[in-house]
């Protein structure tokens, strides 16, 4: 299943937040969004998920969803969104409770899920015993359960140091190329970017409009940390980002 | 340049509540030896303070002559009833202000007008719409409880992350597992906290239901001692309502421990 925006504007209130998109995301990729802080990229994917709805334009989905998907549109938030109060076994079982599912096949998902995000052993674990690493290894296997058409992710490694950054990098490289999934994946950071990204989407400062649109044809398993060409092509991205990013940060927030 | 090595000193610490055993009971204990003392040597007159050891003999007397529980249970029957009918629609309603614009925008101010109108001012009232007997003194101890749990309520609910709601709403869950699952129990402390306090208003308001005919009840014990100046008694019925106080915080602490072991 692709998603596609199209032409889409946004305001909050009086302020133009997004002007003009347009974005395919082709079923098995991962499209990164890139952009200077205050850009909108969190609201452009707030609007392809459907937790917001935009001034104009719209968003499509394009073909069936897989077979088994729960939830075609999943969302793995910065903060990781999971309940304090459930165990990281509860946190996953939660998104399945709502379907009709055998206790059996649910718990079958869970263990499954468990296991490819290396968390099997810490099920009955509350958030609050889990380092920020292994809170977003939940949240990734959370969104794994319902077996979704397109993963959205906004910022998903932003609320961790840079080593766990770099493991958790892996660990989703690894899950793609195990079985490829489709993911817009909204960043700040152009390392995350040229890493992750079979698309880089580079938005100007607010309004948001399309600047550029990078494609990166190596293979994500060959991509490796500190690789010549993708460091050209991070240098690329900030050339064409650093004076909007200069000038977003020159101003004044009216939010 | 020379160099004269000084030492760094400490200037951090402090500004955090410790755990200090023992120190609360220490301060009941050393009041009541200076009451004790006072009374004693007449430094206190008799009718400014009773002794407490002639209050300790009196709750004693009251013991033994089985008139403890005979006011003991009606008064907990009275506290029980009301206060659970008076925390359940509390909290029934604020959910509903918490969750429904509509509510809120019909309900929060009635509550505003309603909150600040001490109970025992509409006893009359109580009494001709429930009657002299039990169902006045119910109502009036449900209706004290009623506004503060619903306004600490609401606002339990006011404070749910709204990131878990959103996220809930994104994995497609129904309205009902948000709030079953996410809202109510993302809630629950502040409902907690909410229900020390009115709890502790239901106790207060049980001596002002028992103004109302009550032949049996601590209030009506309390009562009765106060129109006699009988300081002994009046005393040894404050102790009692201090305990229930006491007891009452104690079990909102346990449940705490208990329901919101997975807070930070």
């Amino acid at each position: 299943m692709d998603l596609q925006a199209q032409n889409i504007h946004h305001h909050y209130g009086p302020t133009e937040v997004l002007r003009d998109i347009t974005l395919d995301a082709p079923s098995g990729k991962i499209v990164c969004i890139v952009g200077p802080s205050g850009c909108g990229k969190s609201t452009l994917l707030r609007l392809l998920g459907g937790l917001e709805q935009p001034t104009q334009g719209q968003v499509l989905q394009v073909g069936a969803p897989p077979p088994g998907c729960l939830n075609p549109l999943t969302y793995i938030f910065q903060d990781f969104a999971l309940l304090p109060w459930r165990t990281v076994h509860g946190n996953v079982a939660l998104v399945l409770e709502d379907h009709r599912l055998s206790v059996s096949d649910r718990e079958s998902i869970i263990a499954d899920v468990l296991a490819r995000t290396k968390l099997s052993e810490f099920a009955d674990a509350l958030p609050k015993q889990l380092s920020g690493g292994m809170k977003q290894r939940v949240a990734i296997a959370r969104a794994l359960a319902v077996n979704p058409a397109v993963m959205l992710m906004d910022e998903p490694l932003s609320a961790l140091d840079s080593q766990t950054r770099e493991l958790l990098m892996d660990d989703l490289i690894s899950l793609w190329t195990r079985q490829p999934f489709t993911a817009v994946y909204v960043t700040h950071n152009l390392a995350e970017a040229v890493r992750l990204g079979h698309k880089i989407v580079v938005l100007s400062r607010r309004p948001g409009q399309i600047r550029e649109v990078v494609d990166i044809d190596i293979p994500l398993a060959e991509r490796s940390y500190g690789d010549a060409t993708l460091e050209r092509q991070q240098q690329h991205l900030w050339g064409l980002m650093r004076a909007e990013a200069a000038a977003a940060d020159a101003e004044l927030i009216h939010a | 340049m020379p160099e004269t090595a000084q030492k760094v000193t400490f200037r951090g610490g402090g500004f955090v509540a410790e755990r200090k055993r023992g120190v609360g009971i220490a301060v009941f204990v050393i009041l009541l030896l200076l009451a004790e003392w006072g009374t004693r040597t007449g430094f206190i007159s008799a009718l400014t303070l009773p002794r407490p050891s002639d209050v300790a003999y009196t709750f004693v007397e009251l013991y033994n002559s089985g008139l403890l529980f005979k006011h003991l249970v009606p008064s907990l029957t009275r506290l029980l009833v009301g206060a659970a009918l008076g925390a359940t629609f509390g909290i029934l309603i604020g959910v509903l202000i918490g969750l429904f614009s509509l509510a809120r925008a019909g309900l929060v101010p009635l509550v505003a007008a309603i909150f600040p109108i001490p109970k025992i001012a509409l006893l009359p009232l109580f009494v001709i719409w429930f009657g002299i007997d039990e169902a006045s003194k119910y109502a009036l101890i449900a209706f004290g409880t009623f506004t503060p749990t619903v306004v600490a309520t609401y606002g339990a609910v006011d404070n749910v992350d709204r990131t878990l709601i959103r996220m809930g709403q994104s994995f497609g869950l129904s309205w009902r597992s948000i709030v079953a699952k996410i809202v109510l129990p993302g809630a629950m402390p502040g409902i907690l906290s909410g229900l020390r306090i009115s709890l502790t208003i239901a106790i207060i308001l049980l001596v002002a239901a028992e103004m109302l005919g009550a032949e049996y009840g601590i209030g009506a014990y309390i009562l009765q001692a106060g129109s006699l100046y009988d300081l002994e008694r009046l005393f040894a019925g404050v102790v009692i309502l201090s305990i229930l106080g006491v007891i009452v915080s104690t079990g909102i602490g346990a449940i705490e421990r208990r329901m919101l072991r997975w807070r930070v």
